[in-house]
């Protein structure tokens, strides 16, 4: 723990707020002289690089809300003029149609992080189920922010996802019509999604405090997966880790900055610079690239799919179980923590579980290829056997993989191997 | 050991990222465009980091616009006084605009009526409504032209063929070449097999193979105001730069923004390198 003693302000006007609601003590204890591990690597950039990404996208989005209009006779347009006539309209645009993608890229590596250095475990359970649920309310607010340019990709991702839920038995057909306002993706549909993205944000950003104050509690993870033993293995964040965490930020900016100016639109789909038609549908309907390994998921489940006329077409039809393997692909990341029977964290010391991992990263880049492709084969066999080792690998390799492995032995502390010249001693963690 | 697993864990995060953008544009474009072949692939004035719109090849696009094309398909997100962005003086837009007739009302009358455009007036529109296009043009609906340069742009092949392109700046270029290569080189004789409908055209780079427009472009078919020589291929690549200017204005100013912007971040992320390297040095880790 940091020490509790306020530090004494200089300046009076601040030690006068201070000393009655004390928000230069908090940032002082939590941002300056809170203790991080002194082993992490630029992999620990990533949670930083999100946040920053979270308050481009509220700050671009509010500005660009100020010169949309939600109706489907002038959404297009007045995206357009946002192109051509709002002074640097184009850069918040772009700022903000890219910044999606590096969101969703920052996050995905922020959870591989996670999943590779076992930075779910005991005690950060509630921490990365907190992450979950951020990952979700993005993949909603993602989903609905594309919908409102009123592309032809709008359009029909917004039909295609919306009709998902027609696969509720009973009130399946019911939900859809209460989501649409009608019987169609039209008018209050644009509305409310419009009215939910504007929401989704505030909702993503009060869970990302909840998600940090968890951390605070908890403290960060590191790259041994071992915990801190004393003052002697950690760094205070500032400077240290302020000055860490801004060499990826400039990195990233580059990055970024790169697509934004010069490629600002490699990354979405051309099909949405034609004007909604619902008379016209194209001839493939993908979501954007970050939802692709979930379509991929979602589209394997075919009425001729082996595992499925065995297993499932008893109880469902095709098109939930393909609803519920997509949902379900995240709850199983929920309880990633549970399915985990090995005690110790970083993959540095687990010979087995290490190879898991990256076969994971693998069959998710895999999936993202092939929910990009058409609907025939060799792709969606190779989407089938995907989807399937996903699950395998989650809910029954994990498990037993934590029971059989015998991990190498861990480092006494994080400073040791630094301070003894790479000697470990064989400690088992039984936290 | 702590270094080699460091390094590791580096060269996956990097793969990630590097991975991830690559497999971010995998939506596989050339198949969004149907079975049709790949368009020649020409050298666009304006692709590269520090392109800029050929403005002679775009005022003589402008001119195949309005004596071809405009007969049949609007471009509806254009105003009259955007042209001065190609290097119109504000007389020369005034004098442009004034040659069409725009519905305006209602007078003092309650009544509407016409009067000729000024350079704050839309584009005017060959058709009152989709209609009386379809009416025209036996059935078939031309598209509005103002971002059919974005829209038609499906890529350069694979995964690896538009990466690389990506890394070139290239942008939408691809829907420049499909444009071009619509008009100049397109119509060709339909192979055995294709059934055309009654005033359908063959053409190679339409998806389906048939299209409603007969071949719009003949030699000599303008007579440019500058004296280049008005082949088929050339009012091509003419009408194609005007097209890629009107579906974006502002890419010059975002090009022109975005070198200095990615010098001031090189710059200084170097300096926060520096900082940090300096910052740790005393730090056994």
């Amino acid at each position: 723990m940091s020490s509790h003693s306020a530090p004494s302000f200089k300046n009076p006007v601040v030690r006068w707020v201070d000393s009655r609601l004390p928000v230069f003590s908090y940032m002082h204890a939590e941002y300056g002289t809170f203790p991080m591990p002194k082993n992490l690597n630029y992999f620990w950039n990533f949670g930083a690089l999100a946040m920053v990404v979270l308050i481009t996208m509220i700050l671009t989005g509010i500005m660009l809300a100020m010169q949309y209009t939600a109706h489907t006779e002038h959404a297009f347009d007045s995206v357009e003029r946002i192109m051509r006539d709002v002074n640097f309209g184009w850069l918040l645009r772009y700022i903000h149609m890219n910044g999606a993608s590096m969101f969703f890229i920052v996050v995905y590596v922020h959870i591989f992080r996670g999943y590779y250095y076992g930075s779910y475990k005991q005690p950060r359970e509630l921490l990365w189920i907190l992450g979950v649920v951020i990952l979700v309310l993005m993949m909603g607010t993602a989903f609905m922010g594309y919908v409102l340019p009123w592309g032809q990709m709008s359009f029909w991702g917004a039909t295609v996802i919306t009709n998902l839920f027609s696969a509720i038995p009973l009130v399946g057909e019911n939900i859809v019509t209460w989501l649409w306002g009608g019987f169609s993706v039209d008018n209050p549909t644009l509305n409310r999604f419009f009215a939910l993205h504007y929401l989704f944000p505030f909702l993503i950003l009060g869970v990302v405090i909840l998600h940090v104050v968890a951390l605070h509690v908890t403290k960060s993870n590191n790259p041994d997966g071992i915990d801190v033993r004393g003052p002697q293995d950690t760094v205070p964040f500032h400077p240290y880790f302020t000055a860490k965490d801004s060499v990826g930020l400039g990195v990233f900016l580059l990055i970024f900055a790169f697509f934004v100016f010069f490629a600002p639109n490699y990354m979405g789909h051309p099909d949405n610079y034609i004007e909604a038609n619902p008379l016209v549908t194209p001839a493939h309907i993908v979501p954007e690239w970050y939802f692709l390994p979930f379509y991929a998921i979602l589209r394997s489940f075919t009425d001729d799919w082996w595992f499925f006329s065995w297993f499932l077409s008893w109880l469902m039809t095709a098109k939930l179980a393909g609803v519920l393997a997509m949902f379900g692909s995240l709850i199983v990341l929920a309880v990633l923590p549970w399915l985990d029977t090995s005690k110790v964290r970083s993959n540095r010391y687990r010979p087995i579980h290490k190879w898991l991992v990256i076969a994971v990263l693998i069959d998710f880049v895999i999936l993202g290829w092939v929910g990009g492709k058409p609907a025939e084969e060799p792709y969606v066999s190779i989407a089938q056997w995907s989807t399937l080792f996903y699950f395998f690998a989650f809910i029954v390799l994990t498990p037993i993989i934590g029971w059989i492995e015998r991990p190498r032995p861990l480092p006494a502390s994080i400073s040791e191997p630094v301070l003894k010249g790479g000697a470990t001693t064989a400690k088992m963690e039984k936290s | 050991m702590a270094i080699t697993l460091k390094g590791f864990a580096l060269g996956v995060a990097t793969a990630a990222v590097a991975g991830t953008i690559a497999l971010s544009g995998m939506t596989d474009r050339a198949l969004a465009a149907g079975e049709a072949e790949h368009p020649p692939e020409l050298d666009w004035s304006w692709t590269g980091p520090f392109g800029t719109f050929d403005r002679a090849s775009a005022q003589r696009g402008l001119q195949v616009y309005s004596q071809v094309c405009a007969s049949c398909h609007g471009l509806g997100q254009l105003y009259y006084r955007d042209l001065t962005g190609l290097g119109y003086t504000e007389d020369q837009v005034a004098e442009f605009a004034a040659q069409y007739q725009v519905e305006d009302g209602p007078n003092d009358q309650g009544e509407m009526y016409m009067r000729p455009a000024e350079p704050s007036d839309h584009f005017v529109e060959p058709f009152p409504n989709e209609a009386a296009a379809r009416a025209a043009n036996g059935g078939a609906h031309p598209p509005d032209l103002s971002l059919i340069i974005k829209n038609r742009a499906h890529g350069f092949g694979s995964i690896g063929e538009n990466f690389l392109a990506m890394l070139q700046v290239r942008g939408y270029s691809s829907g420049a070449d499909y444009v071009h290569g619509l008009l100049a080189e397109g119509y060709v004789d339909p192979p055995e097999d294709v059934n055309l409908l009654p005033g359908q055209y063959y053409n190679k780079f339409m998806g389906s193979g048939a299209i409603g427009m007969p071949p719009p472009l003949y030699p000599d078919g303008v007579e440019y105001e500058d004296g280049t020589e008005a082949t088929v291929d050339q009012q091509a690549r003419d009408v194609s730069t005007f097209l890629a200017w009107a579906a974006e204005p502002r890419l010059e100013a975002r090009k022109q923004t975005g070198v200095k912007v990615l010098i001031f971040l090189a710059i200084f992320t170097g300096i926060l390198i520096a900082v940090k390297r300096r910052t740790w040095a005393s730090v056994k880790h």
